[in-house]
C-alpha cells in the first residue's frame, strides 16, 4: 500500500507546468487533488514515472462570473464550489450536486478539473459538465483550445486531451430563466459511489412548453450518458405524467448501458434510473414553474 | 531512491524541517518520521477516514497526500487537541492532565468510542464541522461522519458525543 517511486515536480506557474508537460507529457501524470490518483498509486494500479503537482499554481484556482458565464479554474476545490454564492446563483444544478461528491474530507482536496479529467463514469462532475453545456479550455506549451463537454469524454477514464495538454479552465453558461433542475442519485451510504444518478434540466418557453430538456446519467455506461432521445421526447411538449413516464422508460431501457458491479445488477441500475428520472423530472418541472419570472 | 526534497512543515504549531522522498505519504511522515502515531492508518485508499488530519484547518485524508505537498503548510493532528500542561483549556476536566479538548471530553463522557481506532480521524473531522455548524441536527452530524468508518459502536454514541461536543463548544463560546 505504498506508491512506487516517481520523479516529482511542483511548478509555481502554469507556464512552468506546460513546459514540463511538453518535455515529459508521455510519462507524467498531473497531480490535482489526488483523491483518485493517490489511492490508485497506493494500490500500485498506477505507477507514473513522474508527477507534476499543480497545487502550487494559484492562477488555476478561481471562480468568477464573466459575461453570461461562470469561469472556474481547474484547481478550484469541490469544497469551494459547494459554498460559492455565484455557483449557487448561476448554476444551481451544480450547487445541488456537489455535496453528493464523496465526503467533506475528499471535497476539501478534490478539484473540479481533476474529477473531469479523471473521467470516471461513476463521478458526478463529468455528468454535470454535459448537463450544463460546459466548455473546457485545454492548454499546451504552444497554445490553447476550447473543447465542448460533449466532445471531451472519450470513454472510461479517457478524454480528448493530448498527452501534453492541461485542462486549465471550465466555462459554464448561466442557467437561463424559466429553467428547472434536479440532481438525484442512490448510493449505499452517503458519499459512496452512486449505483445510479441523474442530472436533469428543463427549460420552458413562453407557452410553458418544454423548450429544452437534458437528462445525463452517471454509472450508466463507459462515460457520462446523455439521453438525447428521451430529451427529444419532451421538447416542444406540455409536460405531463405520461410524457415523464415515457421519457423515463426510454432512458432507462434503451439509452443507458449500465454494467452492474459488486453492489448491483444492471437490471437494478435500470430500475433505479427509471425511478430517479421520474422523480428528478418532476422536481425540475416544479422548479421551472417557480422560476417563470 | 528518487531525489529527496527539503520541506518545512508546521505540525501542531511546531516547525519541522526534514528531507522527504516524494512518494512518502503524509500519514507515514507523521507516524514514522515525527513519531506522531495518533494519526491512524486504516485503509490507505481514502475510504475509512482514520487518517484524517487538519491541513491548513480543513479536514483532509493524510493517506491521500504526499508529505512533500505539505511543505509550507500547517497541520494539526489529534496530538494537537489536548492542551499542554502549561496552558490548560478553559474547559478542563478534573483529573485530566492539561485538559482534554472539549470535543475529546464529550467523546469520553458520551462513550463515543470503543476500540478507539477510528477516533482520531473522527475528532479531526468533527473539529471543523462544529466550527461551521455550531448547532447541527442529527442528520447533518451523520452526513459529516459519513467519511469515517467505525466498526465497533454502531455510530449512535458517536452521534451523541458530537451533540454533546456541540453543546460544550457553544458554552465555551458564550463565556
Amino acid at each position: 500500500m505504498k506508491p512506487a517511486p516517481f520523479e516529482y515536480h511542483a511548478p509555481a506557474s502554469l507556464d512552468q507546468a506546460l513546459d514540463l508537460m511538453h518535455e515529459h507529457g508521455d510519462e507524467a501524470k498531473l497531480l490535482a487533488g489526488g483523491q483518485s490518483l493517490v489511492p490508485a498509486m497506493n494500490f500500485r494500479v498506477m505507477q507514473p514515472g513522474r508527477l507534476i503537482d499543480l497545487n502550487r499554481i494559484e492562477e488555476l484556482s478561481f471562480i468568477r462570473e464573466q459575461g453570461a458565464a461562470l469561469r472556474i479554474g481547474a484547481m478550484a476545490r469541490e469544497r469551494h464550489l459547494e459554498f460559492d454564492p455565484s455557483v449557487a446563483k448561476r448554476t444551481p444544478l451544480l450547487a445541488e450536486a456537489v455535496p453528493f461528491i464523496a465526503h467533506p474530507q475528499i471535497r476539501n482536496r478534490g478539484t473540479i478539473g481533476g474529477s473531469i479529467v479523471n473521467a470516471d463514469p461513476a463521478a458526478e462532475l463529468p455528468v454535470l459538465m454535459l448537463a450544463l453545456d460546459a466548455r473546457l479550455k485545454a492548454r499546451n506549451a504552444s497554445g490553447e483550445r476550447w473543447i465542448e463537454a460533449q466532445d471531451f469524454f472519450a470513454g472510461m477514464f479517457t478524454t480528448a486531451l493530448a498527452l501534453d495538454e492541461i485542462l486549465v479552465e471550465i466555462e459554464l453558461p448561466f442557467m437561463p430563466p424559466r429553467t428547472g433542475w434536479s440532481f438525484m442519485e442512490v448510493a449505499p451510504r452517503a458519499g459512496d459511489y452512486a449505483l445510479m444518478g441523474v442530472a436533469v434540466l428543463i427549460a420552458l418557453d413562453e407557452q410553458n412548453k418544454c423548450e429544452q430538456a437534458k437528462l445525463v446519467y452517471l454509472n450508466a455506461g463507459d462515460g457520462p450518458v446523455d439521453a438525447k432521445e428521451s430529451a427529444r421526447l419532451l421538447e416542444g411538449e406540455m409536460l405531463n405524467d405520461k410524457l415523464v413516464e415515457s421519457a423515463a422508460g426510454l432512458a432507462s431501457e434503451k439509452e443507458i448501458n449500465p454494467f452492474g458491479n459488486v453492489h448491483t445488477s444492471p437490471e437494478f441500475q435500470r430500475h433505479l434510473a427509471n425511478v430517479l428520472t421520474k422523480n428528478a423530472l418532476k422536481q425540475a418541472m416544479k422548479r421551472a414553474e417557480e422560476n417563470l419570472q | 531512491m528518487t531525489q529527496s526534497f527539503p520541506v518545512t512543515i508546521t505540525v501542531n504549531e511546531k516547525v519541522y524541517k526534514c528531507e522527504v522522498e516524494p512518494r512518502l505519504l503524509l500519514s507515514d511522515f507523521l507516524r514514522h518520521e515525527l513519531g506522531l502515531t495518533g494519526t491512524h492508518v486504516g485503509c490507505e485508499h481514502g475510504v475509512c477516514g482514520a487518517c484524517t488530519i487538519l491541513f491548513d484547518g480543513e479536514s483532509t485524508r493524510s493517506c491521500l497526500m504526499f508529505a512533500v505537498q505539505a511543505d509550507g503548510h500547517a497541520i494539526t493532528t489529534v496530538e494537537g487537541l489536548a492542551a499542554p500542561l502549561s496552558s490548560p483549556h478553559l474547559f478542563t476536566d478534573e483529573g485530566t492532565e492539561g485538559g482534554l479538548h472539549p470535543i475529546q471530553q464529550a467523546f469520553w463522557e458520551a462513550h463515543g468510542l470503543q476500540c478507539g481506532y477510528c477516533t482520531p480521524g473522527i475528532l479531526m473531522t468533527v473539529i471543523p464541522f462544529l466550527k461551521q455548524n455550531p448547532n447541527p441536527g442529527e442528520d447533518e452530524i451523520r452526513g459529516a461522519l459519513s467519511g469515517n468508518l467505525c466498526r465497533c459502536t454502531g455510530y449512535q454514541h458517536i452521534v451523541d458525543a458530537v451533540i454533546l461536543a456541540a453543546e460544550k463548544m457553544r458554552d465555551l463560546e458564550s463565556l
